[in-house]
């Protein structure tokens, strides 16, 4: 990290009382971890004798002096889940990983760290993997779960993932339905459109599923192509004023079944989409 | 000006000063181990104990801590404060059997015994070496890091320090490092330091000059030995 970021977050933090904390944190939340230049960088920014700033930064837990691994592995050692059995998880834990708790994988993958109460007692044993909560653990679902982190927990599987659902759209003209159950794309019907690009016109279908990427075409379209969207009922072009936030390309409007709108960028290949509804952005 | 009671005494002090300076001034004697004039007071060391309030609400506060208050009626020597003091001491002790400055706490206080397990350290974490290197050498080489058990006092990262001059302030001020008991070389062990008028091993025949107050005694526990293996 530059030392003139950390000058940045410094100055934005100067006048607060227990401003140290708060740059320690923002430097933590960048680095992974505090590093020991950091560390000096931000004693001489603030003023104050490395040792205080030393003696903060070792005596949260929330602050590392270690790199940290990609996937965070708490596990709860608390009074509850102690009871039912939370130290039977620690070590397999133990063992799956191969790390003693507070320290990473050599692959840095991994770090495993124990903590005292998660506040889900009546769910013990808990596990907590990158901000999802593993209940009721056990030794023998330590490695399943390990797999399913190293995998990425935060990747869209459909279904097990609530940021993925399926959406139902309508055409902004006419409003007449487009979707098409007789063509499943991810299990879901499709969205069924017109499209023109260099001189073809056919249909186009996209995946209804909100974060997935999926389209089938009735002819390949090249990648970067701006292609031209139609209504396959009105036959009006779907074209909006909005243009798309990484590549200018027009954005087409699609109205959404219970309300709002979701703009999908007309490129092929490129994914911005934005769902609007009833005014509230969800800008992926 | 401040009314108060010390020990049933009403007297007056002036606003602002902390009950052991308003007690120290007065002549009421409260022991200190961390507590040194011309260092902020910390209240770590919890020697300093008194008890305040009445019946019910009556609790021990650190008086190097508690500035004086209109009213307040502080006892620095009743039987709860004095049970407790005693056992502040015999933790003290048990941390730091061998330094010389609580052992003659432990004998001014008639503590005979420890019946904690004996750590042998060498940090009691009174805070006065930080204190003296940050607010008298201006340097704040060393400083508290980490925190509960792992709670200890160093430089930085445990790197040669740049702002320490070496000017041993630390070390001089240490109730732990220095002045320790002698008890590992015996021709030495005759500390007379300690206070105690009592000692254990006065009876024993090869410490009958040793004046060490402690039980199991630190220099009759661990010299035997030696002369058993040489």
């Amino acid at each position: 990290m530059r030392i003139d970021t950390i000058q940045g977050i410094i100055g934005k933090h100067k006048n607060d009382k227990g401003g140290l904390i708060s740059v320690l944190e923002e430097i933590q939340s960048k680095l992974g971890y505090l590093t020991r230049e950091s560390l000096e960088a931000v004693a001489e920014g603030m003023g104050k004798p490395l040792t205080d700033v030393y003696g903060v930064a070792t005596f949260f837990r929330a602050f590392s002096l270690k790199p940290r691994g990609k996937h965070l592995v708490s596990a709860c050692v608390g009074t509850a889940c102690h009871v039912r059995g939370s130290h039977a998880v620690v070590r397999e834990l133990e063992k799956v990983l191969g790390v003693k708790p507070g320290d990473t994988t050599a692959d840095n993958e991994f770090t495993l760290e124990t903590v005292a109460c998660l506040g889900a007692c009546a769910l013990g044993p808990m596990v907590v993997i990158d901000g999802h909560f593993f209940s009721k653990m056990n030794s023998g679902k330590v490695k399943g779960v390990i797999d399913r982190a190293r995998a990425g927990l935060d990747r869209s599987e459909g279904g097990g993932d609530e940021r993925v659902f399926p959406l139902v759209v309508r055409c902004p003209r006419c409003n007449h339905g487009l979707m098409d159950s007789g063509k499943l794309i991810d299990g879901k019907p499709s969205i069924k459109l017109t499209v023109s690009f260099g001189g073809k016109h056919g249909w186009l279908r996209l995946s209804s599923l909100y974060g997935s990427y999926s389209v089938e075409c009735e002819y390949e379209v090249p990648v970067e192509t701006v292609v031209n969207f139609f209504c396959p009922h009105c036959h009006a072009e779907l074209g909006g004023s909005q243009e798309c936030s990484d590549c200018q390309a027009p954005m087409v409007p699609l109205l959404v079944d219970g309300g709002g709108m979701i703009q999908v960028c007309s490129r092929r290949g490129c994914k911005v989409h934005m769902l609007d509804l009833n005014g509230v952005n969800f800008d992926f | 000006m401040i009314k108060l009671w010390i020990n049933d005494l009403p007297v007056e002090v002036e606003e602002g000063s902390t009950i052991l300076e308003a007690a120290k001034f007065l002549g009421f004697p409260i022991p200190t181990l961390c507590h040194m004039d011309s260092l902020s007071p910390y209240g770590a060391c919890r020697l300093c104990i008194v008890e305040i309030g009445e019946g019910d609400r009556a609790k021990l506060v650190s008086s190097c801590t508690y500035p004086v208050e209109n009213g307040l009626k502080v006892r620095t020597a009743s039987e709860r404060v004095v049970k407790a003091r005693k056992m502040i001491i015999e933790l003290l002790l048990a941390t730091c059997p061998q330094s010389k400055v609580i052992q003659d706490l432990a004998s001014a206080h008639g503590v005979r015994q420890q019946r904690f397990k004996q750590e042998y350290d060498d940090c009691i974490l009174c805070g006065l070496c930080v204190r003296m290197c940050k607010e008298q050498m201006m340097a704040g080489a060393i400083g508290f890091r980490g925190r509960g058990e792992r709670r200890s006092i160093g430089t930085p990262f445990d790197a040669k320090s740049e702002t320490c001059r070496l000017c041993g302030g630390c070390i001089h001020v240490c109730p732990a490092c220095t002045l320790r008991c002698t008890y590992s070389e015996p021709e030495k062990a005759v500390c007379g330091g300690c206070a105690n008028l009592e000692p254990p091993c006065i009876e024993k025949e090869e410490f009958h000059d040793m004046m060490c107050y402690m039980r199991p005694c630190v220099a009759c526990e661990i010299i035997p030995t030696e002369k058993k293996q040489s």
